[in-house]
């Protein structure tokens, strides 16, 4: 890795010989990569090249069948007691998922709860903070991704682009140190995709740790620092988005750019 | 009458021909006149009825009203809501934990639900309601100890289970069953994403299921659940054969004395009828607040504006404004 950010001692994503397989399909190969703090990775590729499963894999909603990954230097899903690694407990995956914000392609907004209730329900319920702190983080967080006014709303009423920024707020109320977006623009309306864009280059510029799974290309380029181009469950390709977009080693990576441009 | 469909809609502003640009064709409604025919067979039976429920002997109203408010027929009434409530109290707690054992990862819990569904499901609730009565036939004593050691202590089955507490397990227990069904299917009609996005939030299982999922799978849960608060107030006249003095048997107790039967079984009708009513206004009212995030054109801590459906139903059909 050529990167100067993957140079830091300790990366804040480690992925060690990651392999999954849906049935008798392997949908994960052998996958070992590390993100350093403050890097935003984009990952690309063709659909089921296993982008969003290695996403889900991070914060152990999918289970990887070998390899491990740890998070700021911890196992997730595990812990070592001597040669082994021991299924953890619900409470301890929870705990460390915490650290973990994730954003989804259908943003999964609460839809029993206003939007600042979205936002306070994980600070108040896992963390057992104090009420009137998570309210004033979560209205800034709110008043970061301009919807400050929407406080009282229901996600219902909300457009799709509004959603996912509320999504992006919810996780951050959480002050997550990781940030996992899996193709966080792929259900929204054209027109609706700069401003969910916007808020996640404002994230980057912020210094925050981001993966996301992604067909913006532009933004690819724009804002991440490196990018990995993914096929069949492994890294075909991975290095500066000026050299794995503009100057692709790999057939599979032409082939595929070629398609999305 | 503004809503009456039979009739041409009034010719307002707008539909004057003047207003409109080669507006000189007017539209005429369809005109339907075998629904006059319908309605005037309806109204002639309507008035047979009327009148034979008015003066045949056999109704003789002045003793329904004699006995409609007196004080056996009313004890009945309250133990039928007292058994409706206890029964739903148990159905619902009860369900909840039946459902989330179907649902959980764990081979045993999940199976030893489908068996208790099964089981309860399976067996008439009559029968249930007479196992219990004669529990006592099984084990004529209950004891409270160790496993196969000692009683701590100990009382006769029949002291300890009366009718009222048979009809009460039977029913509570049999609603259990039930109660488990629709809060499954209430569960399940939560999308996945929102228990991932609780999880991915740090809560634990248990958490996303009681704060995110349970909440939502509720509100698809009442109208089911209404209909079975229904189903036990009219389920629970069967405890009449375990003695039990609900509506129906105070009734019968009576015309087992005078033999007016049909008057005295009107009385329970009408009892039946102010109940079953009362808690569908209630459902309506539940299912309104339940509602409210769903609702698009919600105001802050405000209600949908939307009128009681029995006796405005038009009203729902007005358009409502656009979020802004």
């Amino acid at each position: 890795m050529n990167s100067p950010a993957a140079t830091a001692a300790e990366p804040m994503v480690r992925a060690i010989g990651v392999h999954k397989s849906y049935g008798r399909v392997p949908v994960l190969r052998n996958l070992t990569l590390d993100v350093a703090a403050g890097e935003v990775l984009c990952l690309l590729g063709p659909s089921g090249s296993g982008k969003s499963t290695f996403l889900r894999c991070i914060n152990h909603l999918e289970v990887p069948d070998a390899g491990h990954i740890t998070v700021n230097g911890e196992l997730i899903g595990y812990r070592e007691h001597g040669n082994f690694l021991v299924e953890a407990s619900e409470r301890r995956i929870a705990r460390k998922r915490a650290e973990i914000g994730m954003v989804f392609q259908q943003f999964n907004l609460f839809t029993n709860k206003t939007i600042l209730g979205n936002l306070m329900e994980a600070p108040l319920r896992v963390r057992r903070e104090a009420r009137s702190e998570v309210e004033e983080r979560a209205r800034a967080n709110l008043r970061r991704v301009g919807l400050a006014d929407f406080a009282s709303r229901y996600p219902g009423q909300l457009s799709g682009g509004q959603q996912q920024r509320v999504a992006i707020a919810r996780a951050l109320t959480m002050r997550p140190t990781v940030m996992l977006f899996d193709e966080p623009t792929s259900a929204l309306d054209p027109e609706l995709v700069g401003e969910v864009l916007d808020v996640m280059r404002d994230l980057a510029a912020d210094g925050m740790t981001m993966i996301v799974v992604t067909h913006e290309i532009g933004f690819a380029r724009e804002v991440s620092d490196r990018v990995a181009f993914l096929h069949e469950g492994e890294i075909a390709e991975i290095g500066t988005p000026a050299g794995v977009l503009d100057n692709p080693a790999h057939d599979r990576t032409r082939a595929f750019l070629a398609t999305v441009r | 009458m503004a809503a009456n469909p039979l009739k041409a809609p009034p010719a307002g502003p707008g539909r004057d021909a003047a207003e409109r640009p080669g507006g000189e064709l007017r539209i005429r409604p369809r005109r339907h006149p075998w629904r006059w025919a319908g309605v005037a067979v309806i109204v002639l039976f309507a008035a047979m009825l009327a009148h034979s429920f008015v003066g045949d002997q056999a109704f003789a109203w002045g003793i329904v009203g004699q006995y409609l408010t007196a004080g056996p027929i009313l004890n009945g009434l309250l133990t039928t809501i007292e058994l409706t409530f206890l029964t739903m109290a148990i159905g619902i707690a009860g369900g909840i934990v039946v459902a989330a054992m179907r649902l959980s990862a764990n081979p045993v819990l999940s199976r030893v639900a489908w068996f208790y569904v099964w089981l309860l499901r399976s067996v008439p609730l009559l029968v249930q309601l007479l196992f219990w009565y004669n529990l006592a036939a099984l084990y004529p004593r209950l004891s409270f100890g160790v496993p196969f050691g000692p009683a701590m202590a100990s009382a006769g089955t029949n002291t300890m289970i009366g009718p009222f507490t048979a009809a009460v397990l039977a029913l509570g227990l049999h609603e259990v069953a039930y109660m488990a069904e629709i809060f499954r299917g209430g569960i399940l009609s939560v999308p996945r994403g929102q228990t991932e996005a609780a999880l991915s939030l740090g809560m634990t299982p248990r958490t996303a299921l009681a704060r995110i999922v349970l909440p939502q799978a509720v509100r698809v849960a009442v109208p089911p659940t209404g209909s079975e608060v229904i189903n036990v107030v009219k389920g629970s006249s069967l405890v009449s054969v375990i003695t039990l003095t609900d509506l129906l048997y105070s009734v019968q107790k009576i015309y087992a004395e005078n033999y007016r039967v049909i008057p005295l079984l009107l009385v329970a009708v009408i009892w039946y009828l102010v109940v079953t009513s009362v808690l569908s206004v209630g459902q309506y009212f539940l299912e309104r607040r339940l509602g409210r995030s769903l609702s698009r054109n919600a105001r802050p801590g405000g209600r949908p504006g939307r009128g009681w459906p029995c006796w405005r139903p038009w009203r729902q059909r007005v358009p409502s404004g656009e979020p802004s």
